[in-house]
């Protein structure tokens, strides 16, 4: 593969540029440090000194006039890039959510809007040359309306239907989507939280993630117990929601 | 508060303390007027735990980049959350390894740096320190410095062995060793007794790089420290061939045994059968280095076998001008206070190194884990004032029961390092629940 990463600095996404960098893959990663990009690219070169230095530019999903540039540089590193990971985004609890409005608008655009756009720049170049994979990071709280997930949740299922359609519109033309949908994993993002049970681990899901892009899956729950936890969740009638917290 | 409902942490003996670690990949800056950074927490009393009315510490185990690497020096530098366990998975294949590793993989450089680690090759590496070439730190200040071996000398040498309590160690450049195979040339002696022992350590240690010892710590009488002595050497190509050992699958300890699993009965038991599963008096095997150095982490949370209840490690080092009658007389004692457990090592230690804390010093050391009880405190009392009268010295990175006129009277080198945390550190604002445990540090 020849992967390019945004969100591959931190987290879930660090774990994924690992683990895909250590195999041998090429790896490029967009974000919105250049000094946290060039500790991370260098992380990755030495998991695999006999490929060449992984590269990286700047992308902000805030910015999406910057996206077509920074796939330019993606490109221009990888020799066309076939393989496009996203697993940026915005995380804020609900109690920050409602207390700021400002926050709450930032949040759903990057989530939903801002990252529809760059999947719409990302699925163009690699219907152009002929298909290839496309893994969005989604999350199982789009999968129901919830009371502690109430926006950052429907930021994430406006991104989990596109994804879907994605791969039912293109999937023909060679090119896999996959809609990664993660339970609670410990990562900085949810550092401070309190983890639920079967709370997983960002090398785990790394590996589901990785396994899941090469066998051309169009959706993956991980760890995978969240599959029956949101089959259950789907499945629970308004009353019982609107009684419980989760 | 209610202490059921109170989030608490613990270090790798379980005894808990209120606590929550803050985490985040960006190290630098989750340690701005923070008073503590703990890594992977296998520091087994209250070192990485914080003092009583300090409820937030900064893990560093997410800041795990490796931030360069010359395969032509072998000099490696990464923030302070990159593990051990990382190290040797990545590098042991190209032929390099820690040039001292500690008996777990599951810690981190920062901690490393932090308790000084030594290693079965102490006698002849010395402590992790002597091969740091660089660190980066916040101090106390929240400014940030790079400090070393030729730069910024005094708070480098209070940071080896300083338990954290000199700054927050954000990253760690030092130099690996090139390891000619992936296996070991180990050459194990059944010995019989402890004045044996000291006699076999004394053989193997200028034979090869790397020695250790297991003692039966229950028996008593002639046969008295009788256990199993081993000692390496990374093997050569010709011995070992082409295959590298296969990947380590550890097996987790699932549940807390009950308190009174760990008892006189069973720890003799298990002692017996492993003194005799080595039948023949020597043996020479090739050997894997997970098994060689980290025997324990094929059992992921093995200290749940101490049950609830907790456990501590004693560990001591008694210098070699106070001879064999005093390690005997320590044995001794320490079969006599009772309390032991099937773990009990014993090291050659090669000559103090230049950390300020830095534990070892050139003598005997000896590690026994114990599981807490009502007598805990009376057995490392007795325990201290032994090794106090034999000038010898304990790692506080295994304490939590010391006391601290103890302390003082077996540190003598107490005072400088007290003068670099004057220096660095005048209102003490970095601070752990060992250190105003032992040196009086206030919330």
């Amino acid at each position: 593969m020849k992967a390019v990463i945004i969100g591959g600095t931190t987290g879930m996404g660090r774990a994924i540029a690992r683990q895909l960098a250590e195999r041998g893959d090429a790896v490029f990663l967009l974000g919105r440090e250049e000094d946290d990009l060039r500790r991370s690219a260098e992380d990755l070169t030495a998991r695999h000194p006999k490929r060449a230095p992984a590269g990286h530019a700047l992308c902000d999903l805030e910015r999406p006039e910057g996206f077509a540039a920074a796939l330019d540089a993606a490109d221009a590193a990888l020799g066309d890039f076939d393989a496009v990971i996203v697993t940026a985004g915005l995380f804020a609890t609900q109690d920050a959510l409602e207390a700021d409005v400002e926050l709450a608008r930032r949040l759903v655009t990057v989530n939903y809007a801002n990252t529809v756009v760059f999947c719409e720049h990302a699925r163009k170049r690699l219907l152009a040359r002929g298909g290839g994979r496309l893994a969005v990071f989604s999350s199982v709280a789009g999968d129901r309306g919830r009371k502690p997930v109430a926006i950052y949740g429907s930021s994430k299922a406006g991104l989990s239907v596109y994804l879907e359609a994605l791969d039912h519109k293109f999937h023909a033309q060679g090119l896999s989507v996959l809609c990664v949908k993660p339970g609670f994993v410990k990562t900085g993002m949810t550092a401070g939280l309190k983890p639920p049970p079967f709370a997983g681990e960002p090398e785990q899901v790394a590996r589901d993630v990785v396994r899941a892009m090469d066998r051309r899956r169009p959706m993956l729950y991980t760890p995978g117990m969240w599959a029956l936890v949101m089959l259950v969740i789907r499945w629970l009638p308004r009353f019982v929601m609107r009684k419980i917290n989760f | 508060m209610d202490p059921r409902t109170t989030p608490t942490l613990t270090g790798w003996g379980r005894l808990p303390a209120p606590g929550v670690e803050r985490l985040s990949e960006d190290l630098e800056r989750i340690t701005r007027g923070a008073v503590l950074t703990r890594g992977l927490g296998r520091s087994y009393g209250d070192s990485s735990l914080p003092a009583k009315g300090d409820d937030l510490v900064v893990g560093s185990r997410m800041a795990d980049r490796i931030l360069g690497f010359d395969p032509a020096t072998g000099v490696l530098r990464a923030e302070a959350g990159f593990s051990l366990f990382e190290l040797n998975r990545l590098f042991m294949p190209h032929g390099w390894f820690s040039p001292v590793t500690p008996g777990t993989k599951f810690v981190t450089l920062g901690g490393m740096v932090a308790s000084d680690v030594h290693g079965k090759n102490h006698h002849v590496e010395g402590c992790f320190g002597a091969h740091v070439r660089s660190l980066r730190m916040r101090l106390a200040d929240d400014s940030i410095v790079e400090c070393g071996p030729e730069q910024e000398t005094e708070l480098f040498h209070a940071t080896l062995g300083g338990m954290g309590l000199t700054g927050h160690i954000l990253e760690v450049e030092f130099v690996l060793a090139r390891i000619p195979t992936r296996w070991i040339h180990m050459e194990s002696e059944r010995v019989g007794s402890i004045d044996e022992f000291l006699a076999a350590l004394g053989r193997a240690a200028p034979a090869f790089p790397m020695t250790m010892g297991w003692i039966d710590c229950l028996h008593r009488g002639r046969a008295m420290g009788r256990g199993i002595l081993m000692a390496g050497r990374w093997a050569e190509a010709s011995e070992a061939g082409e295959r590298g050992p296969r990947d380590p699958r550890p097996l987790v300890m699932p549940v807390d045994l009950p308190n009174l699993a760990i008892n006189d009965l069973t720890v003799a038991a298990f002692n017996t059968l492993f003194y005799w599963k080595h039948l023949r008096r020597r043996a020479t095997t090739l050997i894997a280095p997970d098994p060689f150095f980290y025997p324990l982490d094929a059992i992921l949370q093995w200290n749940r076998v101490y049950g609830p209840r907790g456990f501590t490690q004693y560990q001591c080092v008694i210098p070699r001008a106070a001879g064999a009658p005093a390690v005997r007389e320590f044995m001794d004692l320490l079969t006599k206070l009772g309390g032991a457990s099937p773990l009990c090592v014993i090291k050659d230690c090669g000559p103090e190194g230049k950390g300020l804390l830095s534990f070892p010093l050139e003598g005997t050391s000896i590690a026994v884990d114990m599981a807490v009880s009502a007598e805990i405190q009376r057995i490392v009392d007795r325990l201290n004032e032994f090794v106090i009268a034999a000038g010898g010295r304990i790692y506080l990175t295994k304490d939590r029961f010391t006391r601290p006129e103890h302390f003082r009277a077996m540190e003598p080198r107490l005072e400088r390092f007290l003068a670099a945390r004057e220096k660095y550190d005048p209102h003490r604002r970095l601070r752990s629940g060992q250190s105003v445990r032992l040196l009086g540090d206030v919330v």
